[in-house]
């Protein structure tokens, strides 16, 4: 005969927060920050493919570490919440901070319900129409929300990121050296990471309804060389083709 | 409302129509009616024409819409963008035509964002089809919906129109195509002036011209609106995307056809 042993709840949500840490920490890191010209979102993924960014609305990308299938899944709802909204109201009516809360109360309800917590770390950023407007925000596995103001760091290793990204820092930098930032951050001292191994997307402030676009590795590979004199700033608002607004 | 999120074995998938139904599925999709009521007097928008160029595809709208005899709205958009490389143009009763659009439109980039691609054109024009047929029901109480479908197949590397009828039935057309009380007309127009190689300014030229004829025949088709500067919408879809000409471009064409043919000159 077998006796049920009692688990303290402290000790329960201790070896969840520690199974989903150790999920999100197997998994490559992202640097998402905020530049002149809108938000970008560099990640290490060496996959062409399997995207870590992905746009969910006009002005809202989705990034998201850890388990790709479940950061996927949370993606595809984030699209059908967001299409949904606007289809019922109006596109104007979209807006990252509500999707952020469902994506926090989804995880929080996952974490202190389910058997297995998701090893997921999802960023939610919402381009506003001046830089200050900007909007990211930070939802850890456990459904605690943050609100970034110039850059995120999301998966394993974040403490060493986080440093190195803040002291690279500048308000206001332009896309370039924003890209060189995140990436050198990224790598740390001992690597250096190429247009292969990233995934750089961003939400660029320009005319076009959706403000989402991913940089493909021969743009990358030019971005990330090293600066060209006199003419840097110049390629720092890439440009969508115009996408006129559904009726 | 919670986060969208449906079981493995019972997911909607990339269709934005289905996610629809599941998530309010009291809701019909497009606006329905009472079957057995009246017939109803609604709004209509009328002529709307497509035809290949050179780098791609042309549409053009008239701007009336109508109520019975009366005209309902002069500045009527009938030519929408349907995604990046895609247009559609609708004739018909203007509700469902407007609602069935913004459908249209939400589904093929809910369709881009969840998949990661953009559908063919070939599945855009598909997609349409099934939505006119969903329509079949009110199109049997008089709100008739016929759209046209143009777009550059990205895969081809050329322009393509798909025209359709009222069961959801669509035809690819292969050079050009007109739709709407004043389409014969318009049909008539086009097909004496087009010839391969058309470039983008005979293209507008003649689309303009091909409105032009069918508001001369065709009560419920607008005509050029010189005193409140109101002028038929044309828009072109080529590799670099869908791009409306603007109003200052076809308000040009307009004059230079309407002091030919005031001076005594020929129709063509």
């Amino acid at each position: 005969m077998t006796m049920p042993y009692y688990v303290a709840p402290e000790q329960v949500m201790k070896d969840r927060a520690e199974y989903a840490q150790k999920g999100i920490a197997r998994g490559r890191s992202l640097v998402a920050t905020i530049y002149d010209g809108g938000i970008v979102m560099v990640a290490e993924n060496p996959s062409r493919s399997l995207h870590k960014v992905s746009e969910i609305y006009d002005r809202i990308a989705f990034a998201g570490v850890g388990k790709y299938n479940e950061f996927d899944q949370l993606r595809v709802s984030g699209v059908r919440h967001a299409d949904t909204k606007g289809f019922a109201f109006s596109r104007e009516d979209v807006d990252a901070r509500s999707l952020a809360n469902l994506y926090a109360q989804y995880l929080g309800q996952v974490f202190t319900h389910e058997m297995k917590p998701l090893e997921v770390e999802v960023l939610v950023a919402e381009l506003g129409i001046e830089q200050r407007l900007d909007q990211m925000y930070h939802i850890a596995y456990e459904g605690t929300i943050t609100d970034e103001d110039h850059f995120a760091v999301l998966g394993g290793e974040t403490e060493t990121i986080t440093s190195r990204v803040a002291a690279a820092f500048v308000d206001g930098w332009d896309l370039d050296t924003a890209l060189r930032g995140a990436v050198t951050a990224l790598a740390g001292p001992d690597r250096t990471l190429g247009p292969d191994d990233l995934e750089v997307a961003v939400l660029a402030r320009t005319t076009g309804r959706r403000a989402f676009r991913r940089l493909g590795p021969a743009e990358l590979g030019e971005r990330l060389a090293a600066p060209r004199r006199g003419g840097r700033g110049s390629r720092s608002t890439p440009s969508a083709p115009a996408d006129d607004p559904p009726g | 409302m919670g986060l969208p999120l449906f079981p493995s074995g019972d997911d909607p998938g990339p269709s934005f129509a289905a996610l629809l139904r599941r998530t309010d599925p009291t809701t019909p999709l497009l606006p329905g009616i009472d079957p057995s009521g009246v017939p109803l007097t609604v709004r209509h928008g009328t002529t709307v024409v497509a035809m290949r160029y050179t780098q791609g595809v042309i549409m053009a709208g008239d701007r009336r819409a109508t109520e019975g005899h009366i005209i309902a709205h002069r500045a009527m958009e009938k030519v929408f963008p349907a995604d990046r490389h895609s247009a559609v143009a609708i004739a018909g009763a203007a509700g469902p035509s407007v609602q069935m659009v913004r459908l249209f439109q939400t589904q093929l980039e809910h369709y881009e964002k969840v998949e990661g691609v953009a559908l063919s054109l070939e599945g855009k024009a598909n997609q349409l089809g099934q939505m006119v047929r969903e329509h079949l029901p009110m199109a049997m109480q008089g709100l008739v919906v016929v759209p046209l479908f143009a777009g550059f197949d990205l895969a081809r590397g050329q322009g393509r129109i798909f025209s359709y009828d009222v069961t959801g039935g669509h035809y690819e057309e292969a050079d050009h195509a007109a739709t709407g009380s004043g389409g014969r007309d318009a049909r008539t127009t086009i097909k004496l002036g087009w010839h391969p190689g058309l470039a983008r300014d005979e293209a507008i030229e003649l689309a303009v011209r091909a409105l032009y004829e069918a508001a001369d025949e065709d009560s419920a088709t607008g005509g050029p609106d010189l005193v409140r500067g109101i002028f038929p919408m044309v828009a072109t879809v080529t590799l670099e995307g869908y791009e409306t000409v603007p109003d200052a471009e076809v308000a040009e064409r307009f004059g230079t056809l309407l002091a030919r043919r005031s001076a005594g000159g020929p129709a063509l």
